[in-house]
This record gives C-alpha cells, sequence and structure tokens, in this order.
C-alpha cells in the first residue's frame, strides 16, 4: 500500500515540477480526440502514449471500448456502466459529473488504424501503470522492439519508478535501446550494461548489432568482450541448471527407490508391487485433495499435502503389511516367485485402482506456497515445488538412517538381516519384524508418491513409470545400504540431466541404461558392495 | 521333467514318446485346415478364418514360452527380457514384409518404406541392405537375437550375475530397446511400428490359404523347437543345467565350464524366442516398440509359471491357455482381464508352483524346481 502511495506521489510530484506546459498537453490532447479528423486523433493517440501520464490509461482503454463521448460543448467524458447505471466523469479531471445524462454525450468514433496507434500507446503507458505486475511486464517486454521513442520513455519511467526489481528491468531495455539509438558514448554504456546479462535475446541484439557492417571498431571490440561474459555466464547458468535439474530428478529417483531400499535391500524381497505403492500415496494425496475442496473451508487447502503425507505413509504401509502377511512370507528365500506374486499384486492395485478413478490423469494441485519459484543467478528458475521435494526427500532420508540406527526396532530389524535364527533365539519376534519392515518401506513409498504428485500427473500407471528405475538405483547404488541407494539415486539423476541436452531425453536416458549394465558386469554388487559373510552368503 | 536317461529309465527317445509327438503335430496340422476347409461354415464344429491367425498368435507365443522355460526351468535363468529377443525376431521378419511393399505403399517410394519417406530419408539405412531377400531376413532372424544374447549373456554370466540381478538387468535391457525403437529416428518405423504389409515370399499374406500355411509352419516351428529343447533337456548338457541351477558354485568346483553352459541354452532359447517373433509378426500383421515393453516379458513367466515350468510341455500349455483365456475375457469383460491375470500370478507361486503339467505328471517323475534352500544369512 505505501508503495503504492509513494508511486502517487511520486507521479504527481513528476507532474507538477515539469511545465504546466506539459500538464496543458495533455488537456489539448485530450481535447484533440473530440475532434472529428481520424489523423488528427491518431496524433493525439501516440501523444498521449509518449506523454507517460497514468491518466491516459483509462482514457485510452475507454476510447477502444466505445465509452469516450463528447459533450456538446466539447467536453470530453468517460462513461462507466456500475451497477445498472451509468455514471459519467470528466476525462481530464476524473470527477464524477453528477446527474449527467449519458444519452446527451456523444460516442467518440475509432477507426482500425487508430486501434492500432492505441493498443501501442497502451502499450508504452503500462510502464506508468499502478499495477506492479503489469509494470514490470511491460518492462521486460520493452526490451522487444528497442527504439528511440521505447529509450525515451522509459528514462521518464525509470524517473519515477521506486521498485528496484522493475527498475532493474527497464534499465536494461533502455541500454537495449540505447544500443539501438544512442550516441557512441551511451552505447559504450549501454553495451557494458548488456554485458552483464545472461538473457538470450539480449545475446542476439549485440550479436546483431556486432554484425551490422557500420559498426564502429570500437564499439564491436566492447561488444565483443560482452559477447564472451554473456557466453561465460550463460555457460555457467546451464551447468546450474542441469545440476539442479539432476538433484530434482535424482531426489525423486531417491524417494522412490528409499522404500525399495529397504524391502529390497535389507529384506531381499523383490516387490513389483513397489511402484504401485508409490501409486497409492499419490492417490491419497488426490484424496485428500478432494475431502479438503469438499468439506473444509476454502483457505484451508493449503493443509490438505501436511496431513497427506502421513495419511498416505499409514495406509500405504497399512496395504504393505498387509501384502507381506497373506503373500510375501510364504515365499521367502524365493525372490523369483516373489518377483512374479508380486508383479500380479501390482497388476490387480493397477486394476482396482483404475476402476475405482478411471483411467484418466488425476491433477493434484500445488499449494500455494509450493507454486511458483524464484530465480537465484538469473537465466534459470528453481521452483519451490521441487526445492521442497528435494528437502523431503534428505528429511526421510536421515529419519530412516535414524530409524536403522538409532531405534530397538533398527536395531531388531539389522539382526534379523543379518542372521535369522540366531535373532530369534534372542528373543525377536522375526515374523513381526518383517512385516513392520515391510510395512515401513511401502509408507516410505507412499510419502514418495505424495510428493510425485506434486511434479506429475496422478495416473494408475504412475508406479510402472519409476520402477524399473528404482530397482537399477539401488542395484547400482549396492543392495542393503542407504548411503548407495543416495549415490546412487544422484548420480543417475546428474548424469541423465547432464546427457539430455548432448544425446537428447531418450538416448539419453538409453546411454545411462546400457551403463547401468555394463557397471553390474563390472561390480556386480553394486557401487558399495557388503563385504564378509552376508555378502558372500547372497551370492 | 521328463525322464532323464540312466539306468533303469526309459530312453526319453522311446516309440511311445515319438507316437505321442506325431499325434499331436499332426492333429494340429492336419485339423485345423481340415475344420476350415470341409466344415460348412454354418455347423459348430467349424472353424471360421479369423481363428487361424489367432491359432498361430498363440503357438507363436507357445514357442517362446517355451524357449523361456528352456532357461527358466532347467539352468534357473529368470529372463525378463525375452520379449525383446521375440521383438528382434519380428522386427527382422517385418523388415523383409516392409520391403516386399515395393510400390504399392502410399508413397510408391520403390526403394524406401512408407514411413522413411514421411519422415524425408533420402536414402535405405546400411542395416536395411538385404532385407529384400527371404534368404537373408532368415538369416537374420536367428543371427540378430542370437548374436544379443551371446554378448549380453557373455557379459552377465561372466562376472557370475545371477537371480534376481540378472532379472533386473535383463528388464533393463528390454526396457532400453523399447525406448530405441520408440524413437523415429533409429529407421524401425518409431512408435507405429510396421504395418500394411502385402506379400509373403509372393502370397499375399491376407489371403486365407497364406494364413494357413503360416500357421502350419507355426506348428513345425514349435514342434522342432520343442524336440531341440527335449534333445538338450535330455542330453548331459541337461543334468549340468539342471546341477548349476540347484547349486552353481558345487558344479563350478566339479570342474565344469557354468558359463559356457548357460550361454550356449541361453543363446538356444533367444534364437527360438526369435524365430517365434518373426512368425508371429505376418501373421498379426504388425511390429511395433510396445513388444519390448518389460511388462510383456514378465507375462512369458506367468505363461510358464501356469503350465508347469521345467517340464517344457507345460510352457507351450500354459502359453495357449493363457492367451485363450485373455482373448476371450478382453473381449467379454476387459475390466476383469487384469484382476484375473493378477490372481494367476500369486496363485501360481504360491498355490500350484507345480503348474498344470506338473499337477497331472505322477509325483515320482516330477522333479519341482526345488527352492534354493537358504543358506544363514540369505536374506540379507
Amino acid at each position: 500500500m505505501t508503495a503504492r502511495l509513494l508511486r502517487l506521489v511520486g507521479v504527481l510530484l513528476l507532474i507538477a515540477s515539469s511545465a504546466s506546459a506539459k500538464a496543458d498537453d495533455f488537456v489539448t490532447l485530450v481535447g484533440n480526440l473530440a475532434g472529428d479528423s481520424f489523423a488528427k486523433k491518431e496524433k493525439a493517440v501516440t501523444a498521449l502514449g509518449a506523454l507517460g501520464d497514468p491518466r491516459a490509461i483509462s482514457l485510452l482503454q475507454a476510447l477502444t471500448d466505445g465509452r469516450l463521448l463528447r459533450g456538446a460543448d466539447g467536453r470530453v467524458v468517460i462513461s462507466e456502466a456500475a451497477g445498472g447505471t451509468t455514471r459519467v466523469r470528466d476525462a481530464v479531471t476524473g470527477d464524477d459529473i453528477a446527474g449527467a445524462d449519458p444519452d446527451r454525450f456523444e460516442r467518440i468514433i475509432v477507426n482500425n488504424r487508430l486501434r492500432g496507434a492505441i493498443e501501442g500507446a497502451l502499450a508504452a503507458l503500462t510502464l506508468f501503470s499502478i499495477d506492479r505486475d503489469a509494470r514490470l511486464v511491460a518492462a521486460q517486454d520493452a526490451l522487444r522492439h528497442p527504439s528511440a521513442g521505447e529509450a525515451a520513455l522509459l528514462e521518464k519511467a525509470i524517473a519515477i519508478e521506486q521498485d528496484p526489481e522493475i527498475r532493474a528491468a527497464m534499465q536494461l531495455s533502455l541500454s537495449a535501446a540505447r544500443l539501438v539509438s544512442g550516441s557512441k558514448e551511451e552505447r559504450l554504456a549501454a553495451i557494458r550494461a548488456l554485458g552483464t546479462t545472461t538473457d538470450p535475446q539480449i545475446k542476439n541484439l549485440l550479436d546483431e548489432f556486432r554484425a551490422a557492417p557500420d559498426t564502429d571498431p570500437e564499439l564491436k571490440k566492447t561488444a565483443d568482450a560482452a559477447l564472451a561474459s554473456i557466453g561465460n555466464r550463460l555457460r555457467l547458468v546451464g551447468v546450474a541448471a542441469n545440476l539442479f535439474q539432476g538433484i530434482s530428478l535424482g531426489s525423486v529417483l531417491l524417494l522412490a527407490a528409499i522404500g525399495l531400499a529397504i524391502t529390497f535391500g535389507v529384506m531381499g524381497v523383490i516387490n513389483m508391487a513397489h511402484g504401485e505403492m508409490i501409486m497409492l500415496g499419490a492417490y491419497t494425496a488426490y484424496v485428500c485433495q478432494q475431502l479438503f475442496r469438499a468439506f473444509l473451508p476454502a483457505d484451508w487447502i493449503d493443509a490438505y499435502l501436511p496431513v497427506a503425507v502421513p495419511v498416505a505413509f499409514f495406509f500405504a504401509g497399512g496395504v504393505g503389511m498387509a501384502l507381506e502377511r497373506s503373500v510375501i512370507r510364504f515365499l521367502y528365500g524365493r525372490p523369483l516367485e516373489t518377483l512374479l506374486a508380486t508383479w500380479g499384486v501390482s497388476l490387480i492395485l493397477q486394476q482396482a485402482v483404475r476402476s475405482i478413478f478411471g483411467s484418466p490423469n488425476k491433477e493434484v494441485s500445488n499449494p500455494s506456497w509450493m507454486t511458483g519459484g524464484f530465480d537465484p543467478i538469473g537465466g534459470f528458475t528453481i521452483t519451490w515445488n521441487r526445492l521442497y521435494i528435494i528437502l523431503f526427500c534428505f528429511i526421510a532420508l536421515g529419519a530412516l538412517a535414524l530409524i536403522l540406527n538409532r531405534t530397538s526396532f533398527g536395531l531388531h530389524m539389522r539382526a534379523v538381516t543379518q542372521n535369522r535364527p540366531m535373532a530369534s533365539a534372542m528373543g525377536i519376534r522375526t515374523a513381526r519384524v518383517d512385516a513392520l519392515t515391510f510395512g515401513l518401506g511401502s509408507g516410505i513409498a507412499g510419502m514418495a508418491g505424495v510428493a510425485l504428485s506434486q511434479v506429475g500427473n496422478v495416473s494408475p500407471n504412475l508406479g510402472t513409470i519409476y520402477i524399473v528405475d528404482s530397482f537399477l538405483v539401488v542395484v547400482f547404488g549396492g543392495v542393503g545400504n542407504l548411503m548407495g541407494t543416495l549415490v546412487g539415486a544422484l548420480s543417475l539423476g546428474i548424469v541423465n540431466k547432464f546427457l539430455e541436452p548432448v544425446a537428447g531425453a531418450i538416448l539419453g536416458k538409453i546411454v545411462v541404461l546400457v551403463a547401468i549394465i555394463l557397471f553390474i558386469q563390472r561390480r556386480p554388487r553394486g557401487l558399495f558392495a557388503l563385504r564378509g559373510r552376508t555378502a558372500e552368503a547372497e551370492a | 521333467m521328463p525322464a532323464l536317461p540312466g539306468r533303469g529309465q526309459k530312453s526319453a527317445w522311446n516309440p511311445s514318446f515319438w507316437a505321442r509327438f506325431l499325434a499331436c503335430g499332426a492333429a494340429l496340422v492336419l485339423a485345423v485346415p481340415a475344420l476350415n476347409f470341409w466344415v460348412p461354415p454354418d455347423s459348430p464344429a467349424a472353424l471360421p478364418d479369423y481363428l487361424i491367425p489367432l491359432l498361430g498368435k498363440y503357438l507363436c507365443y507357445a514357442l517362446l514360452a517355451l524357449s523361456l522355460d528352456l532357461i527358466w526351468g532347467y539352468a534357473g535363468i529368470l529372463s525378463l527380457g525375452h520379449g525383446a529377443f521375440f521383438a528382434l525376431g519380428g522386427y527382422c521378419m517385418g523388415m523383409y514384409l516392409m520391403r516386399q511393399i515395393g510400390t504399392r505403399g502410399v508413397y510408391g517410394n520403390p526403394l524406401l518404406p512408407d514411413f522413411m519417406v514421411f519422415l524425408n530419408w533420402k536414402e535405405l539405412p546400411w542395416f536395411w541392405w538385404g532385407f529384400d531377400h527371404f534368404a537373408y531376413a532368415a538369416v537374420m532372424v536367428v543371427l540378430v537375437p542370437g548374436l544379443l544374447a551371446l554378448v549380453f549373456g557373455w557379459l552377465a554370466f561372466r562376472s557370475r550375475v545371477t537371480g534376481v540381478y540378472l532379472s533386473i538387468i535383463t528388464q533393463a535391457m528390454t526396457y532400453a530397446l523399447m525406448l530405441a525403437f520408440f524413437r523415429n529416428d533409429m529407421g524401425f518405423g518409431g512408435n507405429n511400428g510396421m504395418t500394411d504389409y502385402k506379400d509373403i515370399l509372393g502370397w499375399d499374406v491376407h489371403k486365407p490359404s497364406t494364413r494357413l500355411g503360416l500357421y502350419s509352419a507355426s506348428v513345425f516351428a514349435l514342434g522342432l523347437g520343442y524336440l531341440c529343447c527335449r534333445f538338450i533337456s535330455t542330453s548331459k548338457l541337461g543334468l549340468v543345467l539342471l546341477a548349476l541351477r540347484d547349486a552353481e558354485s558345487r558344479v563350478r568346483f566339479l570342474g565344469y565350464s557354468v558359463i559356457n553352459a548357460k550361454l550356449f541354452v541361453f543363446t538356444v532359447s533367444a534364437v527360438l524366442a526369435g524365430v517365434g517373433g518373426a512368425l508371429y509378426v505376418p501373421q498379426v500383421g504388425i511390429i511395433n516398440p510396445s513388444e519390448f515393453s518389460p511388462g510383456n516379458s514378465i507375462e512369458i513367466a506367468i505363461w510358464v509359471s501356469v503350465g508347469g515350468r521345467g517340464t517344457l510341455l507345460g510352457g507351450i500349455v500354459g502359453a495357449i491357455l493363457v492367451n485363450a483365456a485373455k482373448t476371450w475375457l478382453t473381449g467379454a469383460a476387459p475390466e476383469t482381464w487384469l484382476f484375473v491375470l493378477g490372481a494367476l500370478f500369486i496363485l501360481t507361486t504360491l498355490v500350484f508352483p507345480r503348474g498344470i503339467v506338473g499337477l497331472m505328471r505322477r509325483p515320482s517323475r516330477i522333479r519341482v524346481p526345488a527352492p534354493t534352500p537358504v543358506p544363514a544369512g540369505e536374506q540379507a
């Protein structure tokens, strides 16, 4: 609010401080609009645009809409329909004219040519709009059509702009405009200013400028330096963007694979239905969202996600425990059979979800605190949802490591894993530990599903997309240790993203798959292989 | 499992076996055309034309299941990428069939298949050379899956990748191939695959007589494949395979070359799968990359499981039964098919690990592939 007030004050100051002739200009130009000649009207519109007076925005808008009227005395007014009645207010002062009958005024007619001029003028005037976002967009847009007129407008706009972000954008556009139209000194300064950015558009502009035959050699040299520095920065941004996307993909893989690292890595159970646990988690998020929408006040909707995470954990965990008790426990020690049986389970779960929710994708929307993003160094955006998922993934991994290493349940789990008969002899209820371990792995998969619902579509085959990848992560990283899973997932994600620009998305993926297949030949037990007796027994 | 040669046991190749084998073969080769040709179309015993390629398709699946049974049932190698060999054989045949279209394609290009013209290709890529000759294509049907299996198997078995690890990397292999074949610029028709075939060896693929011929070829291929698998499984090599399935390390310590045995049987199996794929393509009229999908390959394992693994016959029976059920159910109640298939996966592993053929054989002759005894700490 203060910003807006300040701005208004700024505008008023500008108007007051500039020569009173300027204010008169506005009145004259508005008067000219009321004339009969289209050529004169067009001139007036263009002049209004160049004047940079915010009052002109509503006036020109009214002109295109046919709401700008002319009285018998030549007075120009704007009519506004508000709640069934029509108000008439003065176009120059903006004051309401009480008791005026709109029918006594005549509409000012526009033709297509004039409409074009109005559009141009409005675009220029948006730089002075009260709306911050509109100003920002206009300031960035100005980069696309640099010209002498643009430079003059931007100078004016910068003089009254308070917001630093918009000011920076305006400065940049101003530099671009000066590059095209300014004096030699102005151009030199402009090139230097442009050299500090990472915008590919500016790079093109400089390229064009440099390639023009009549460019001054000194300017050319400066432009070369600026281009080189832009190129360097773009490369850096490219690496940073790839790195972020790679970590983001890696964290998604990691989330999908952590649960598997427990069921496969720790228990030795090949759970092909693991992907479906992820899918169930994603649908839990969807159901939570729908319930919140249906039964709770609208401003609580953002809270559905924190609710969905534990619900998904317990739901998927419950399904996992039921699965362990009813199918998997009969198949311990027969990994190939487990693989087939759980594949059957996955088919059934998929079809069940398809029967209940239908096969089209379901939309799960980001809560407001997860939408959007920010731009740390210019040139690429870190989106909040990806950032939160990376955080969530590391928290989940940390919590799991704590459970495994610091709780008695974790101790029992490791004991059963390493020596079942001995653990049993020490009084650990191995069957119960099995069920709980499987439930834990499935529950984590459910939470992964909630996270994945925030970056992609929720569909019955969500799980199948991740199942091959997550198995590869676990196998690559080395079975039975979380560190390996972490390193495996992140390196796969990053390698994938760095290969993508070189080889294309699909070819990159194929290369990674082939590389893993070859890698497994070299290190059949993964990156971080277990050593010693346990590893031998498994071989 | 067929009786093994040895003292006090009948040879696997006794006259009674041959009589049964030939009777089954003759029934399949003779009865189907007879029912199709000479029985009046309105009689209930008549076999309508559309069923013939369907039966042929089942037989190709049966050959595929047989090939998986050979490595899974006998050598304990559960390949979850066997669909890849099947599809590669199919692609080789599909390339031959595409070249046979000649100028009858939509664009009428005498050299390039339609999809290449559509993608603005100027000349035939090198890997398409020679596919206008049937003999070359037939050699490739054997060579391509066989070589892939040889290389992949050599890499995997040499470094002792076994059990589920092998299953997972075979799955990764078929997944990678699927992604590759989905790419348009690979030169194999991209996601549309290859279809709209016209002739095979000069006969119109749509004619009922050609289809009967293809069906008969499938019966012969299946018969030969069965004899081949039976020969391997009853030979001394078969014994080595059984032994390494149950205790690989011991076989290695006894001085047998585990790698060679596995590699041989894996390659033979891949070739059989490839032949199945080659016969499958002209009968269904299309080959596309979805044949490579990992789900397809896992389904093969369930055919074998349902029929009874380690029995050879089981693979064939399972493939035909499961696919017949699939055809019927996806028509009658499409929603339920996946439930049924899923239940089959669970029930056959939990309740009927021997499968149909295993249950029917007398227990004394059955050697169910026993689960490997779990050493302490195995569950790690």
